[in-house]
């Protein structure tokens, strides 16, 4: 290479930085003006309780994953290695690996858990981000700009809870039935749940919350008053790994008859 | 000085076409992997780094080492050294560009990887490691350069390389120090979550770089006008001893803590490691081959006699290289990601064009430093007719 194609790409290089630092830009203004929405629900710390009693059922999962993946056009991948998936089943023995017993109880052994990602109060994907293209708002929800995001998975590995998918393949053909109002992601970049911030700006709860019959319920957890913050009062509530520090914002609550956990 | 890499005998010529045809190949898989994603790799979702982060992490581990040239030399006026030292500088040239290359390499948006630089972010620790790699490039290049440039014209490099050669050497611990905290501070990672982790990068990287350094220096020995002396190489190769022999003894420490403690956390990737969790036992071969070189390569450098045959010290520091590789180019990263955060296991085998992609790298890094060494030699042949 000669100084003169050294420059070239060098230049090139720059528009390139350039055009997608504009494409950010038009990316915040749309963000903002989607804020200015009177009806927007607002918090100070989004949180959610799941109440593992309204899953008894597989399906009970299945329902609201569907909606979920449905809703933000994520890809059914079948290969494991490959798969996307924002919330999921897992097994209590999976889920809260760190409290295996031999002799948990045969209910809890064979209850379903959703999982997703939590919303960390200190969340490592944040911390790791080379690019600040997975960021954690004022309220609480820790959410991605797909289109700063460089490939690099150290959120992945940062993560202690899986929470994260990364697009090996491009995901495009293995969405089902699009949803036009919802964007696609493209190949190479990392995505996970984004608690529906843009549900949340029109006044809406998240998706999963509004299709799990009771089983997720949503509130702010800084107020004492929010629903959220009533079930936490009255229920035993675990979450998973917190004793890594990152402060979780996903409760789980075995529900119903709560001796019968 | 560049005029100098066109002129060589027919066996370099030859060389450098095997290279390049090792680089079309691998830069022709590249080309696949760009097109249709990340997804040709053996990565998975549950693996998601494979061998271009830990071939990163290993060749990180050889840069720095050229630090285990010019401490003896610039610091303690170890005078044998002299000659080498150059050739630490431009290996560590060559090793930081392979490590910049397998970041690409690794990105599943590399046309973005401007935004690193463009929204930097302190938190980050990778930010920093890019930081300190360009950093520590631009040093060796300037200080390699200058003071070849000095040896071609016969006077002495200008007093600022000096200078700079006093920083290159922190800022040598530092790249590998940097390196290791992308590991070492990720909570529920237990493998790398460890406090000795950045000393034992240290110590497997002073065992591995100069290991290579030496065998590089037989080669030119036997193929160039450049002869390292008989002295040189005896020192550097007691470093490699000791540095290998701190590097399993920092390894060992982990078992114990591992196994006394008991903590199945702790436990579990070194069990995958050794003999297989879950019923998944990919890399045990690949660690017990490890073990039984590091030992062989301990044993074989810590007897005078033998190390001063130099037959059988190229076989220790092969040993010693290949350990350190299993160990750091392979097994580091890799168990990392065992178990998942969910205990469960899942595999990684790299595929085809992934092993194509990583060759073709290397041979990269083979041109540079080929172009590099033989610049030294050169000038060295010049200044020895003038003088
Ligand atoms: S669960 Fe994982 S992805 Fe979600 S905020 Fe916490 S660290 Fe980030």
């Amino acid at each position: 290479m000669n100084r003169r194609d050294f420059l070239k790409v060098i230049a090139a290089a720059g528009i390139g930085g350039i055009v997608v630092m504009e494409g950010l830009d038009d990316f915040r203004v749309e963000a903002a003006e989607m804020n200015k929405d009177s009806n927007a629900l607002q918090a100070k710390h989004w949180g959610m309780v799941i109440d593992i009693s309204k899953f008894q059922k597989p399906e009970d999962i299945q329902r609201v994953a569907n909606a979920c993946h449905q809703y933000h056009n994520v890809p059914d991948i079948k290969d494991p290695k490959h798969e996307v998936k924002w919330i999921w089943k897992e097994d209590f023995e999976h889920a809260f690996a760190e409290m295996e017993s031999k002799y948990l109880s045969e209910k809890i052994k064979t209850m379903n858990f959703p999982v997703l990602c939590n919303h960390c109060e200190e969340p490592m994907c944040v911390r790791v981000c080379p690019t600040k293209a997975t960021f954690k708002r004022p309220d609480g929800i820790v959410v991605m700009d797909y289109h700063r995001c460089i490939g690099c998975r150290y959120c992945m590995a940062g993560c202690p809870y899986g929470a994260r998918s990364f697009n090996f393949i491009d995901p495009r053909p293995h969405i089902g039935m699009m949803n036009h109002d919802y964007p696609t992601r493209a190949i190479g970049v990392v995505e996970k749940c984004t608690m529906c911030v843009e549900r949340l700006n029109k006044g809406l709860k998240p998706i999963c919350v509004e299709v799990s019959r009771g089983g997720i319920i949503f509130g702010d957890l800084n107020d004492p008053n929010s629903e959220v913050r009533k079930v936490l009062r009255s229920n035993f509530a675990i979450r998973r790994k917190a004793e890594l520090g990152t402060g979780p914002s996903v409760y789980y609550v075995i529900g119903g008859d709560e001796e019968g956990a | 000085m560049l005029e100098k890499v066109l002129y060589g005998s027919k066996r370099y010529y030859t060389w450098i076409v095997f290279l390049m045809i090792i680089i079309i190949f691998g830069f022709t898989a590249y080309l696949e992997q760009f097109n249709t994603g990340l997804g040709i790799t053996g990565m998975s979702r549950d693996v998601t780094w494979g061998l271009y982060i830990s071939q990163f992490t290993f060749m990180v581990g050889v840069a720095a080492s050229a630090v285990m040239v010019a401490i003896p030399y610039y610091l303690h006026d170890h005078k044998t050294f002299g000659p080498i030292v150059i050739l630490g500088e431009f290996l560590a040239v060559a090793a930081v560009i392979v490590c910049m290359l397998f970041i690409l390499c690794d990105m599943g948006q590399p046309t973005r990887f401007l935004n690193i630089v463009l929204h930097p972010t302190p938190n980050s620790v990778m930010f920093w490691d890019m930081c300190v790699l360009l950093g520590y490039l631009l040093l060796n290049l300037i200080i390699g350069w200058t003071i070849l440039g000095a040896d071609k014209k016969g006077i002495s490099a200008p007093h600022w390389t000096k200078v700079l050669t006093y920083i290159a050497i922190p800022w040598a611990v530092s790249i590998h120090t940097v390196t290791a905290f992308l590991y070492a501070g990720l909570p529920g990672r237990y493998y790398w979550l460890t406090a000795i982790m950045a000393g034992r990068f240290l110590a497997s990287a002073f065992a591995a770089g100069p290991a290579l350094l030496i065998i590089l220096c037989l080669i030119l020995r036997k193929y160039t006008s450049f002869k390292t002396s008989k002295e040189a190489i005896q020192s550097l190769a007691v470093i490699v001893t000791y540095a290998m022999i701190a590097n399993v003894f920092f390894f060992l420490l982990e078992v114990f803590t591992a196994f006394y403690s008991n903590i199945p956390g702790h436990m579990a990737a070194l069990q995958y490691l050794f003999v297989g969790l879950n019923g998944h036992n990919n890399l045990v071969p690949f660690m017990w081959t490890a073990a039984i070189l590091a030992f062989l390569g301990i044993g074989l450098l810590l007897v005078p006699s033998m190390r001063r045959n130099e037959k059988v010290l190229t076989i220790a520091l092969a040993a010693v290289f290949i350990a350190a590789w299993l160990d750091k180019g392979i097994g580091l990263v890799l168990a990392g990601f065992v178990p998942n955060s969910f205990e469960r296991v899942t595999e990684y085998i790299p595929s085809s064009t992934e092993l194509a992609i990583v060759l073709g790298v290397y041979a990269i890094g083979f041109l540079i430093l080929t172009i590099l060494y033989k610049m030294v030699v050169a000038v060295r042949e010049q200044s020895m007719v003038e003088h």
